[in-house]
């Protein structure tokens, strides 16, 4: 199944056209066709190994694809050409990104200067308190827990107020009060920014989203907004998720 | 920064200033490479005063070679350590998925190890000076090492990177690596010789040439190809 919305507004922010990416013989996102708009909320779930991280390195220009088209705020995301495009893109993935030898002011810095952040400091300062690191701002991150290195991660992807931020399982390894402070933190989005969240918990998915696109095997096999009005009830959305990650047949 | 404006990445020198600081920050901090190299080179430059006769003639025949045999066996350190903390740690998509030119991120680890090397020849040049009773503080031999360094690391960097995401590293960065800086090797000892001999400039000045030349073309088509290199 496709999952292809009419293009009824020309502010899309990702299209993917017949889009494929394979790592040698081994697909991993197979034609999929795919139209976000600006200010969506979208959650991504799938198994381990269905290509939610691949179709989000292919959407932040870390890959490159192997067919089809991908256009990010209308160009290419990958390779010199695609600078401005990531210029305009935070992401959050498994790995931190962040420098251990570094302090998180530091790290924050060096990404807010790299995205061209008139204050960099003041910025990094500023995330710091809000995400309640300012006793540890200037420790080294190797020193720093696994949460408040995600917390890190989380501000990392934030530095440059990014107009599309997507989120690689962001709630892994987080205690309850930092996973509330994410979660916080997504819902508080001002509403032009799109987001793109792969997860596997359901409820939080469905919570912070106004869009479910449902992964198996590097297909997209179910798009909530292909479903229309019926598809905006929470419950019925968390349903029909939860449905489709159990069968083995969807 | 608003999110309506289109933002834009610093300029390219720009780009390359605030990578130079970050990586010698890193390696200031964390002394992983630097002091390995020293400890390297210098162990080589004083098993080989021990175990050959370098004296008179012989001495200024073989002092080139094994000088630049301890520079580039200790660069190895610092070029295989360039792309594999960055890979190992995933500090490298952070980098790449952020708007910088990959040739910028290129360029910035090459003068961080070009740096790294000027360091390491700080230390071995005295200590060479000492152990073989040359005058090795000379301008051109400055030069010298400063062209053969650039072309050491001007390749050892792309290969460095080529090499990061295989599990062979270690073993495939030399065998890449080696036989591409056969030039530099060939340049670099017959002009380091030369000075040590005092010769003139104009038998001096053609050995530094070729490595100029080598610099540049390397320099310019890895800083272009350095993307396909580093995407996985």
């Amino acid at each position: 199944m496709t999952a292809e919305r009419p293009d009824s507004s020309p502010e899309f922010v990702i299209r993917c056209a017949d889009l494929e990416k394979s790592y040698g013989q081994r697909p991993a996102i197979r034609n999929v066709n795919l139209t976000i708009n600006v200010g969506e909320r979208i959650a991504l779930f799938g198994d381990n190994g269905a290509g939610k991280s691949t179709l989000l390195q292919l959407i932040s220009g870390l890959l490159r694809p192997s067919g089809g088209g991908i256009r990010v705020f209308g160009g290419q995301p990958w390779g010199h050409a695609g600078a401005r495009a990531r210029a305009r893109i935070g992401a959050l993935s498994h790995q931190s990104h962040l420098y251990e030898e570094l302090s998180a002011r530091e790290n924050l810095a060096l990404y807010g200067k790299l995205y061209d952040v008139a204050d960099p400091q003041g910025r990094a300062d500023a995330l710091i308190a809000e995400f309640g690191l300012t006793g540890r701002r200037v420790d080294p991150v190797r020193t720093l827990s696994r949460g408040m290195t995600q917390r890190v991660s989380l501000m990392r992807a934030l530095i440059h107020d990014p107009a599309l931020l997507l989120l690689d399982e962001p709630e892994t390894g987080l205690d309850a009060t930092s996973r509330e402070m994410l979660v916080q933190h997504i819902s508080e989005q001002a509403s032009g920014v799109t987001v793109v969240l792969a997860t596997h918990n359901v409820e939080m998915g469905v919570s912070l989203t106004t869009r479910d696109i449902v992964l198996r095997g590097g297909e997209i096999i179910h798009d909530s907004a292909a479903l229309g009005e019926q598809a905006a009830d929470a419950e019925r959305r968390r349903g029909e998720v939860t449905r489709l990650l159990t069968s083995r047949t969807g | 920064m608003s999110r309506s404006q289109q933002p834009s990445p610093p300029g390219y020198l720009g780009q390359i200033r605030i990578l130079l600081a970050k990586e010698l920050t890193v390696e200031f901090r964390s002394r992983e490479t630097a002091i390995p190299m020293a400890v390297f080179a210098a162990a080589a430059l004083i098993a080989f005063q021990f175990s050959f006769d370098l004296r008179g003639g012989t001495l200024n025949l073989v002092a080139p070679g094994v000088l630049w045999v301890a520079i580039i066996f200790a660069s190895l350190l610092a070029l295989g350590r360039s792309f594999s903390r960055e890979v190992e740690r995933g500090s490298l998509d952070g980098l790449l998925g952020s708007p910088i030119d990959p040739g910028a991120l290129y360029l910035a680890k090459v003068s961080t190890n070009v740096i790294l090397l000027l360091l390491l020849e700080a230390v071995i040049i005295p200590l060479a000076a000492i152990l073989f009773n040359l005058q090795l503080f000379q301008p051109t031999l400055l030069l010298t090492l400063l062209l053969g360094n650039i072309g050491i690391a001007s390749v050892g960097t792309i290969l460095s990177a080529i090499s990061a995401r295989s599990r062979a590293r270690e073993a495939l960065l030399p065998i890449m690596l080696l036989p591409l800086l056969v030039p530099v090797i060939i340049g670099a000892v017959r002009a380091t010789a030369l000075v040590i001999d005092s010769g003139p400039w104009e038998d001096i000045q053609p050995w530094l040439a070729i490595l100029a030349a080598y610099d540049l073309v390397f320099l310019f088509v890895s800083s272009l190809l350095f993307y396909v290199t580093v995407e996985k």
